[in-house]
């Protein structure tokens, strides 16, 4: 009791002096008095969480380039309500604990608007309790199933990305009705895996077809062929997914231990995200599919959408950097910086959105997106976003690798990724 | 796949992690057999020796094996000189201090680390293998230049022996692990030899690494996992005993391996550790090892 | 009132001080916060290390233990954060006490190792089960879980306050211990463990108890840490976090109860003004541990302590 008074009369205090040093600073400081009056057209400052370092550094590399072009995009279209953004970039060396050091960075140091970024999961599950309690809307782009499952917050969203659930699920009918029924899976042996694991398993067990074994990869692994035995002879399909700095040693001891004997093969495009396709010892992989988020090589249908978004960020049509064709970029997930920044603009705009006290204006403005059609905002395809739940859902793409490129096979509908809601964040209080 | 060609499978794949480590530990066991310290730097002079490996082969054209035999001969140097440097610049001040070793070379492990994500960046960088041969054994495929690898590692550590054996060299490194005083006295240089050992020991973890990164990437955080590994190696074999160093390379590599047959790859990784733990507790000098530490 | 009291009740007023005046802005209360429930873990791994001479590499174990005793209980259990606090306590004594049985049949680089092991196991266990732990993405323990005393834990003041207390608890039992007759013999057999034996302790009960204290105070800190923080995660039973006690306390100056704090200060602004000139952060990091061991081999406290101030525990 006696405790609970004394920090009562604390929090008072330190409110009081506060106060105290607020009014004084608006009345002494010159500066003050200038950015009150330019505050219409002073930056949105968005902090921009991003993998500089840790084993997620070729994604945040390529999130860092997609964003740069979505601002300047942005920013030379009239930027938010005539407010340039401006991008405060802070490492979270791919680390839960650094990337929720990061947001408090944002919110009290640089006293940024919102945050945005990010892609691996534990990453923004570390963070997201610290966006709920600095009442900071964050906006991730991470395409893990946390912000729909109900774990996190009102303040976490996820509007530019879809999630691993409903990829996974609408791969299932196609790989039933295009490759066969007996599946072997092989995924990394943590969350992201297991998501993989439970979603494609439930949804390919209810089109009929059999999963044979699952051959979790440990995550410390750098090496990968002891395990391949445990795939099973009669293997009509191996489904592999693999991420981390040593997804080219994966694919490349797949290939050696098959051969040209393998199963037919379906893989999600991480194992393989940022890697040459052309390196030595890949060519096995000829004929296989791939899922992919947003197809890496300029399709023969592209938009005019995608080639616009394409040569912002300087990506050639073979999903490389312009400036080095060796420099692969993680097409099937950057995007969803690009999407997700226009998504925020759009909010703020829908909002009236003039500075921190309007954060809950922007997320409700947010959560009543519905119809996200194809257009320069969004090139990797038109999208439903899901308010309650805060996730968006859209059109998954699979490609074939022929003759080295991966060439579009098959383009799922956006009903096709759709589940039962989870959540309804719009019931929670801000 | 049935059980026999599994476990065949299973041994020429542990045959390799084997050789490899048993490199790196042979390094590790080096420094400390003679210098009595902890360098927790060495699995980033491996990275090191990765990473040169590609940089020097992107300047090679033609023939994949040409670069590679390049970088086998200047990863290797530029290591062993970036080691002899920091130890005379840094360790060397610490008056080989166990302790001050120790955050010293995290240090080190930091400065190299982030210099190398600040040159080369933060990609997994790959080495085209000097010759490309899949040897298909009927039940299985088995990259042939993998063999090469484990041969390559059992020339290297051949030699090594002999050095220590039979060459006066050998015989300065020993008189100064057995007695390092006595042997200043008898006029042996320490402070040369011990810079010396230095730069061999993290040579020879470069060594490893040109060796194995046309299988596997050189990526920046790469030096973690074998550093964790070659301290168990040279732990469970007997601090500074060369021949117990290479013994429980073999033995953990290949236990690895055959481990991971027959349970889950997560749960087979808790008993490969587990039973690195029960080692020590039962021996705790290490298989070989005899002298109290 | 001595002297090396006045400091140290000193220390825990200027930061009670600091908070009361508000001279903390938002970031800096947010980050000592943070700071105060790692130099817990820090005084947990000073207690074994700086005072008692025994270097592990696997205290990231009792961190953890801690870490996932309060939030997978909260989680799964709906236990409130009183039962959670004391089942990590007690979570925490067990797991030392075993792993300190065990650990303790080895010395020198051997305990190094062994405990790195058993630090691994642990990690590799948490993945393994990760349909309880949700493996490396791990838990959120919601904000409305994180309430103790009607007091509502997510709130800065109030978890700033919460983090204090929890600190100046441990900084007091570890001055307690420094200068009670039971640290002395600590510091005796780190000085020299076979002339402690002589002299007729115990040596390995008092090693075991050492080890025990220090796990439970480290895992004190775990729980504190999720409870505040309201994430649970694999990536802190890693290496890394075994190493960054050490360095805390290496740092500051190993066995000094001031010194996993300042250590734990010194580094966490380091990389906060680093991580804004460069990416390669870290680097500044490994350049500021070759100064300190160059010029300040005991540490910060430490090596005042050698050069001015011998009085300090």
């Amino acid at each position: 009791m006696n405790k609970n008074n004394i920090i009562n009369k604390n929090i008072s205090r330190r409110k009081l002096m506060k106060g105290v040093a607020a009014a004084g600073s608006i009345a002494a400081m010159p500066g003050f008095v200038r950015y009150s009056q330019a505050a219409s057209s002073a930056p949105i400052k968005i902090g921009f969480q991003v993998h500089r370092t840790g084993i997620g550094a070729a994604y945040g590399r390529w999130y860092d380039r997609t964003t740069q072009a979505a601002v300047k995009v942005i920013n030379d279209g009239g930027g938010i309500n005539g407010r340039p953004i401006e991008i405060v970039a802070e490492d979270d060396g791919t680390d839960p604990k650094r990337g929720a050091e990061a947001l408090e960075k944002f919110a009290n140091q640089h006293k940024c608007d919102v945050a945005f970024g990010t892609l691996f999961s534990h990453v923004v599950i570390g963070s997201a309790p610290r966006a709920g309690e600095l009442k900071l809307p964050y906006f991730v782009v991470s395409e893990g199933h946390h912000v729909a499952s109900g774990m996190l917050n009102r303040y976490t969203l996820q509007p530019g990305i879809t999630d691993v659930k409903s990829q996974v699920q609408a791969m299932a009918p196609f790989v039933r009705n295009n490759l066969g029924k007996k599946v072997t899976m092989v995924y990394p042996d943590f969350a992201f895996g297991h998501d993989h694991r439970d979603y494609f398993s439930a949804a390919f067990e209810a089109q009929g077809g059999q999963i044979l074994a699952k051959v979790p990869i440990p995550p410390t692994e750098s090496s990968f062929s002891k395990y391949f035995p445990k795939i099973p002879r009669d293997t009509e399909v191996l489904y592999h997914v693999m991420v981390g700095p040593a997804v080219l040693t994966f694919v490349k001891e797949l290939g050696e231990f098959y051969g040209n004997k393998s199963p037919k093969l379906f893989g999600f495009i991480d194992s393989v995200e940022a890697v040459d396709l052309s390196t030595p010892g890949l060519e096995f992989l000829d004929g296989s599919y791939f899922w992919e988020g947003n197809p890496r090589y300029a399709q023969s249908n592209q938009t005019e959408h995608d080639k616009f978004y394409r040569s912002a960020v300087g990506v050639d049509e073979n999903g490389a950097s312009v400036s080095d064709s060796k420099d692969v970029s993680t097409y099937a997930h950057m995007f969803g910086c690009w999407e997700t920044l226009h998504i925020i603009k759009n909010g703020m705009e829908e909002a009236g959105y003039s500075g921190v006290g309007d954060r809950s204006k922007l997320i409700e403005a947010v959560e009543s997106m519905s119809n996200m059609p194809l257009s320069q905002a969004h090139p990797q395809g038109a999208k439903i976003f899901n308010g309650k739940t805060h996730q968006t859902f859209g059109h998954q793409y699979i490609t074939k690798m022929t003759n080295g490129k991966l060439v579009l096979a098959h383009t799922t509908s956006i009903e096709d990724t759709f589940y039962p809601d989870e959540v309804d964040y719009t019931q929670q209080s801000f | 796949m049935d059980l026999g060609p599994y476990l065949l499978f299973a041994s020429l794949e542990g045959l390799v992690h084997a050789a490899v480590l048993s490199l790196i530990a042979l390094g590790l066991s080096l420094v400390f057999g003679v210098m009595r310290i902890v360098n927790v730097a060495h699995g980033e002079f491996f990275m090191l020796g990765a990473i040169l490996a590609w940089w020097i082969s992107g300047f090679v054209f033609g023939s994949p094996a040409i670069g590679f035999l390049l970088a086998l001969i200047i990863a290797p140097l530029i290591a062993g000189v970036i080691a002899m440097s920091s130890d005379w610049l840094i360790l060397k001040h610490l008056k080989y201090d166990p302790e001050a070793t120790i955050i010293a070379t995290i240090g080190i492990l930091y400065i190299i680390q982030q210099a190398v994500l600040m040159t080369f960046g933060p990609d997994a960088r790959p080495v085209e293998q000097p010759f490309n041969y899949r040897l298909d054994l009927y039940w299985f495929g088995f990259s042939a230049y993998k063999f090469f690898v484990v041969f390559s590692a059992i020339i290297l550590l051949f030699s090594v022996w002999l050095v220590m054996a039979k060459t006066k060299f050998g015989l300065i490194l020993r008189a100064t692990q057995l007695d390092s005083e006595t042997a200043q006295a008898f006029g042996i240089p320490i402070s040369t030899v011990y810079s010396l050992v230095f730069g061999v020991g993290a040579a020879i973890a470069a060594v490893a690494a040109v060796l194995i990164v046309p299988i596997q990437q050189a990526h920046y955080l790469m030096g973690g996992e074998p550093l964790l590994l070659a301290f168990i190696v040279v732990i469970i074999g007997g601090l500074g005993s060369l021949r117990g160093t290479v013994a429980a390379a073999v033995l953990i590599g290949m236990s690895d391996g055959i481990i991971s047959v027959f349970f889950s790859p997560n749960l087979a990784k808790i008993i490969a550790t587990l039973f690195v733990v029960i080692v020590l507790l039962i021996k705790p000098n290490g298989l070989f090892g005899s002298e109290k530490t | 009132m001595k002297r090396d009291l006045f400091i140290h009740l000193g220390a825990i007023a200027l930061l009670f001080l600091l908070e009361i005046l508000g001279i903390f802005s938002d970031y800096h209360q947010g980050n000592f916060a943070r700071i105060l429930v790692l130099t817990v873990y820090g005084i947990g791994y000073n207690v074994l290390f700086g005072y008692t001479g025994l270097l592990s590499l696997g205290h990231a174990l009792f961190f953890s233990a801690g870490l996932y005793a309060a939030g997978l209980s909260i989680y799964h259990l709906d236990y409130n954060v009183g039962q959670a606090l004391i089942l990590a306590f007690c979570f925490s004594v067990l797991v030392s006490l075993v792993i300190g049985y065990l650990a303790l049949r080895t010395v020198g680089v051997s305990f190094m190792i062994v405990t790195l092991m058993f630090s691994q196991i642990a990690y590799l266990c948490i993945l393994y089960f990760g349909g309880i732990t949700r493996g490396d993405e791990g838990i959120v323990i919601q904000q409305s879980s994180r309430v103790f005393l009607s007091l509502d834990l997510s709130d800065p003041t109030i978890r700033y306050y919460s983090a204090l207390t929890v600190f100046s608890f441990c900084l007091v039992f570890n001055l307690w211990i420094a200068r009670s007759s039971f640290g002395r013999v600590l510091i005796a057999i780190r000085e020299n463990s076979d002339r402690a034996l002589m002299l007729g302790y115990n040596v390995q009960l008092y090693k075991l108890l050492a080890v025990i204290i220090s796990g439970t105070i480290s895992g004190i800190a775990g729980a504190s840490y999720g409870i505040l923080f309201g994430y649970v995660g694999a990536s802190f039973a890693a290496v890394p976090y075994s190493i960054f006690p050490l360095l805390w306390v290496l740092l500051g100056g190993a066995g000094t109860v001031l010194g996993p704090l300042i250590g734990a200060i010194f580094m966490f602004y380091l990389i906060d003004y680093a991580s804004d000139v460069t990416d390669a952060y870290m680097i500044i990091v490994g350049i500021a541990l070759l100064l300190v061991t160059l010029f300040a081999r005991r540490g910060l406290l430490g090596e005042l302590r050698y050069r001015f101030f011998p009085w300090i525990p």
